[in-house]
């Protein structure tokens, strides 16, 4: 971690010439203007994108699960889209059993003032995997992990895939499926006994635990300010 | 109960100041008038337990002022709010960790049952894990609603009586399931009543 670079604030629209925020107008449900990051892409990776829809004026790009992390990555660092910040992933499972499972990512272009969606559909009888986005945005440690815990979404090329709302010991499988009944698969009881008998102090990794590794990435200034014996959060 | 037959009150008129009381009644009153709370706030509830002790509903009246975010100073644990099944290990740990004697208030609908959270995480009543004294309906009970839980709790603590041992024996789970009911009475416990009965989701 090269703590000693300077930092630079990205303002919001910066690069986005003129346009002063607004709020839309009479957006329509379906259809309207898309965004211009949809042309892009579609002229950068072709048939990778399935399919474009805008919905209340928000464009949503379908894309084929094997070229994601390319797509993904290029909307972040090419300088004409610069899709900074990923904003939720998530999936959605539809009640209609033939429907696929889509597996959801926003990301925003703050310098552009963008907002995009993407989408990679899981047909019924898949492999629930698609690739991590982790090494492009790190934010994605956490977000993916709750996708995974609550979907059992797997997300290949995440450095730490963990259950993280349910106890790693969680056996009943993954609530947000539509096959999950609404109470959990077991008794209260067997739930009860199941949960009393973890170990809260157990669910953490020796990472979580050592503030020894954290001090080594902080920046030198907080560093050196901690050294010296400052508490933090006071 | 006239100030004159007030057992703390029968001092003898002139000479020496004394008096004679019961000590269960002398034990009693000094426990009930200064019960430390162990706040165990999770959700909404907490909120209204912060107005309770702030200053216009101001819990100090009832010797309560001194929030104890120890376990082990504390003689009441006022649960607060929703228990998740990932906090229920937390909260038994905590209630184990608070010394003799202590009392146990389950503050709200979710505390005490499970509330509108009849779902796949959430405790249906912390007393699945842990005794509890008093249970104050509501969601969430007014500041007024637990100040009348403190006042009915008081009011058992002044009842208590020092001979009976049973009132300080410590709640033993079992080392092997870690419940200290029976399955059969949590599974009791925890069955859905109300709207939940209707619903047609869980089935699905």
């Amino acid at each position: 971690m090269n703590s000693s670079a300077p930092f630079t604030p990205v303002i919001a629209g910066s690069a986005a010439a003129g346009s002063a925020p607004a709020t839309p107008k009479n957006v329509s449900h379906r259809g309207g203007p898309e965004s211009p990051t949809a042309g892009a892409l579609r002229e950068r990776f072709g048939a990778a994108v399935k399919r474009v829809d805008v919905v209340w004026g928000e464009t949503t790009i379908v894309v084929d699960s094997r070229r994601l992390s390319e797509v993904v990555s290029w909307l972040h660092d090419e300088p004409a889209q610069r899709y900074d910040f990923l904003v939720d992933v998530t999936a959605v499972e539809f009640r209609d059993a033939e429907l696929p499972i889509e597996v959801v990512w926003h990301v925003r272009s703050l310098p552009f003032r963008r907002f995009l969606r993407l989408k990679v559909l899981i047909e019924k009888g898949q492999k629930l995997e698609v690739p991590s986005v982790w090494a492009t945005y790190k934010s994605a440690d956490w977000l993916e992990r709750e996708c995974y815990d609550m979907f059992g979404i797997t997300f290949a090329g995440h450095p730490d895939l963990r259950r993280i709302l349910m106890w790693e010991q969680y056996r009943e499988g993954y609530p947000l499926r539509k096959d999950f009944p609404l109470r959990g698969r077991f008794s209260r009881s067997e739930q009860l006994r199941q949960a009393l008998s973890a170990n809260p102090e157990a669910r953490y990794s020796m990472d979580e635990l050592s503030i020894a590794q954290a001090f080594e990435d902080l920046p030198d200034e907080m560093r050196r300010r901690l050294s010296e014996g400052e508490k933090t959060g006071e | 109960m006239g100030l004159s037959d007030h057992p703390l009150a029968q001092i003898v008129q002139g000479g020496e100041p004394w008096m004679t009381t019961r000590l269960d009644f002398l034990v009693n009153w000094s426990r009930a008038n200064s019960l430390w709370p162990m706040p165990f706030g999770t959700a909404c509830c907490a909120i209204e337990f912060m107005a309770a002790a702030a200053n216009k509903y101001d819990l100090a009246r009832f010797g309560m002022e001194r929030m104890s975010f120890s376990p082990r100073q504390a003689d009441v644990l006022i649960c607060a709010g929703r228990v998740p099944f990932k906090l229920a290990p937390v909260l038994r740990r905590i209630w184990q960790q608070m010394m003799q004697p202590k009392w146990a208030i389950s503050m709200g609908a979710c505390a005490s049952t499970g509330g509108m959270f009849d779902n796949y995480a959430v405790v249906q009543g912390i007393d699945t894990i842990m005794p509890v004294d008093v249970y104050v309906p509501g969601c969430p009970p007014r500041p007024e609603g637990l100040i009348y839980g403190i006042m009915l709790l008081q009011k058992k603590i002044m009842a208590e009586r020092a001979s009976d041992t049973s009132l300080r024996q410590e709640m033993e789970p079992d080392p092997k399931s870690q419940l200290y009911i029976p399955p059969t009475a949590i599974d009791e416990l925890s069955e859905p009543f109300g709207n939940s009965v209707h619903q047609t989701r869980s089935g699905l």
